[in-house]
């Protein structure tokens, strides 16, 4: 029966593809519109992934397209007050922040901001009408549409997301702040797509934080590409804090020049369902690319992290660590894979996963990948899945603490190794807080997270360490 | 203060204690000497409530209650206390936060507020001196990392933070040179006061030159075959354990 209904929704995105075409096109570059097409006929070979496919083994999007979902091709968010609705309590992170709504850039100010140093922040939508040849440029260049057909998928739809571009030599002071809100009264698919570029020597820290105001059924297919030039350092936050039911593919597909540096930490603290695809193309020497994530999911949560680091170029550094904690019939993934091709002698990439289970329904499936065809290379990789050290627990019985808080210390300590490579200090310290919280069962998706929200009855996770 | 009544003990169906009666008074200092493999960490760790041992006969009285109906922790925030012969390293918990936590709970326990930050702070520093702690010992994570030496002054470091009514000491003078030696007796003997009391197990005489005991016991294959004043000590040393076996 599943298989209908996900045929039904394909069916359904097809004929919308055509009966659409006028608002979908927009204002889009003819060749964003060329490649509209040709991903179209992607997406309509291989329909959805599924779980016959390596990397969707262990996640099986079925369910979830077993809705009638509502899909927006005009914005109707555009001049709705988001003010009204939450504010980001991060305190102290002075950030140029910007929103999407349902999927489309929130016209706070502008549509389009330059700074004075030549950086453009705004929407994509409007970047293609004022800087066509900018974005015609690098648009689609890293994103792979024959192989991911949610990427395939999204860049036949796309209209709106964000766009930044950082000139060559610009270092900009202040993270931009991408804030990311589903709010709706119905199912909604939705398919923001982002470019990011960074020119030479450019430097740049985003911070995505993808968050959830309804506890209605949404689907949102992320793409987000991101450019490093030679020299470039480009630095990635996201902080995923989603209601139930909310399910979250976020694709993202970097490309990085010679000497460029990459850093992304990814903590999923709440979301019904989440994938991040992490597909990293190293195509210069002397490249440092550094990827992070924490998840903490309960109930029947699923998180699944996938990480591909192509190492092209010879002389380059690469390093994955992930750590999870899994309560209840929670369920995760981690697929990492190394690719070292046959002349990048030199490379130097590491790669581990550790996750403790709270619960013997809960499941993390990890599989740690080396692809090596260089012989002058230093590689390693690890994986564990695990409980809490039952010495240490005596130990710090022995000394007087409860089991739980014996537990609670232990936990925060093994999170405590991903938020403390969080470099910017207002923002670890609020993580750490919110992941000390989430241990120990007093994170709201609503209350205590990244955006305050005034308007709905807030909804409580909790990890509970008295389980185990 | 503790009194052991014909104390058997197991661990996987093997018998390790068999039989053993001891008592320990306020102001006392114990030595527990043996062989190795004679049962004198099962001892320890019976007392210090490790569950992987069944009791399978006689009763252990703490301060008049019953310790079988305490869990370990329970029996720490009461005031016993068991310095580790291998402490245990906790990656990524700071021993500064580890120790809050267990003062604080033990606070709550008796009753007490709870000490802030500061005054935690402050207690650490004069704990640390007392025990002749100079390092930065205490911002690390618990063992993580530590030396031999590092790892038994910091267990003195947390008895001295706890203040217990009862230390027994597990071959806390094992691996250690003269240096780490003198300042693990040092932070015993400061310790010591007229209603606490220590247990100190060890396999030679050489840390009871330092920790002066009142009482030396010999157990063997589970069972206390000797006490006797602190000569008992050196007549051992002196003969070794052989000299013991054959008189029993």
């Amino acid at each position: 029966m599943d298989t209908v209904h996900t045929t039904l929704l394909k069916d359904r995105l097809l004929e919308l593809y055509q009966q659409e075409q006028e608002a979908i096109r927009g204002k889009a570059t003819p060749f964003v519109n060329r490649l509209r097409k040709h991903a179209f006929s992607r997406f309509r070979e291989n329909g959805f992934p599924e779980t016959n496919q390596e990397n969707w083994r262990f996640t099986d999007l079925t369910p979830l397209l077993n809705t009638e979902f509502v899909f927006d091709f005009s914005n109707q968010s555009r001049h709705m007050d988001v003010d009204k609705i939450f504010t980001c309590d991060v305190y102290d992170l002075d950030t140029f922040s910007i929103t999407l709504l349902n999927g489309w850039f929130v016209y706070k100010h502008a549509p389009l901001t330059q700074l004075p140093d030549g950086t453009i922040i705004g929407s994509l939508a409007k970047a293609m009408e004022v800087y066509p040849e900018l974005v015609d440029r690098y648009y689609g260049k890293a994103v792979k549409t024959e192989t991911h057909t949610l990427a395939a998928l999204n860049t036949a739809f796309v209209q709106d997301g964000l766009f930044i571009y950082v000139p060559e030599g610009v270092k900009v002071e202040k993270p931009i702040q991408l804030i990311n809100i589903v709010n709706t009264e119905y199912p909604v698919f939705l398919q923001p797509r982002h470019l990011v570029i960074a020119e030479n020597n450019a430097e740049l820290t985003l911070v995505h934080c993808d968050h959830s105001l309804t506890h209605n059924i949404s689907f949102t297919n992320t793409v987000m590409e991101t450019y490093a030039g030679e020299g470039a350092a480009v630095s990635h936050y996201k902080i995923q804090n989603k209601g139930r039911n909310s399910a979250l593919v976020t694709s993202n597909f970097f490309h990085q020049d010679a000497s460029s540096r990459l850093y992304s930490n990814i903590i999923t603290l709440n979301g019904g369902f989440t994938k991040n695809i992490l597909d990293v193309a190293i195509a210069g020497t002397g490249c440092r690319s550094e990827h992070y994530g924490l998840y903490l999911v309960d109930s029947n949560q699923h998180v699944d992290n996938q990480l591909y680091i192509d190492h092209r170029e010879h002389s380059c550094y690469s390093n994955q660590l992930y750590k999870g904690i899994l309560d209840d019939e929670a369920t995760a993934v981690f697929s990492g894979k190394v690719m070292v091709q046959r002349h990048s002698q030199q490379t130097e990439a590491h790669q581990n996963n550790h996750n403790i289970l709270l619960t013997d329904e809960a499941r993390a499936n990890t599989q740690p990948h080396l692809e090596i065809y260089a012989d002058d290379v230093k590689c390693s990789h690890g994986a564990t899945v695990g409980q809490l050290d039952p010495e240490a627990m005596f130990y710090m019985r022995s000394r007087g603490l409860c089991e739980r808080s014996a537990r609670q210390l232990m936990m925060i300590a093994f999170a405590g190794e991903v938020v403390s490579e969080i470099k910017i200090d207002a923002l670890r310290e609020r993580i750490q807080h919110m992941v000390e919280k989430r241990l120990k069962g007093e994170l709201s998706i609503c209350d205590q997270c990244m955006l305050h929200c005034n308007s709905k009855e807030p909804t409580t996770f909790n990890i509970d360490p008295g389980k185990l | 203060m503790l009194k052991i009544k014909d104390l058997s003990v197991s661990v996987h169906g093997k018998i390790i204690i068999e039989g053993l009666n001891l008592e320990v008074n306020e102001g006392e200092v114990h030595a527990i000497m043996g062989p190795n493999g004679s049962g004198k960490s099962t001892l320890a760790s019976v007392i210090a409530g490790r569950e992987l041992f069944t009791v399978e006969s006689g009763e252990i009285t703490y301060l008049g209650q019953n310790l079988f109906d305490m869990p370990a922790e329970e029996r720490a925030r009461e005031g016993i206390f068991m310095g580790f012969q291998y402490p245990v390293e906790i990656p990524g918990v700071s021993i500064a936060n580890f120790m809050r936590t267990a003062l604080n709970e033990k606070r709550k326990h008796l009753g007490l507020e709870p000490l802030t930050g500061a005054e935690f702070l402050k207690l650490m520093e004069e704990k640390k001196k007392m025990v002749d702690i100079h390092s930065k010992l205490t911002n690390r994570a618990v063992n993580e990392g530590f030396s031999g030496g590092e790892k038994k002054k910091n267990e003195i470091f947390q008895m001295a933070l706890l203040e217990p009514r009862l230390a027994i000491l597990d071959e806390t003078d094992s691996g250690l040179d003269i240096d780490a030696l003198k300042v693990v007796a040092n932070g015993v003997n400061k310790l010591k006061r007229e209603d606490n009391a220590t247990i100190v197990i060890t396999h030679y005489q050489r840390l009871l030159d330092y920790i002066v005991p009142d009482f030396v016991h010999v157990l063997y294959d589970g069972r206390i075959i000797r006490s006797g004043p602190k000569e008992l000590a050196m007549e051992l040393e002196e003969k070794g354990y052989d000299w013991i076996k054959q008189e029993k």
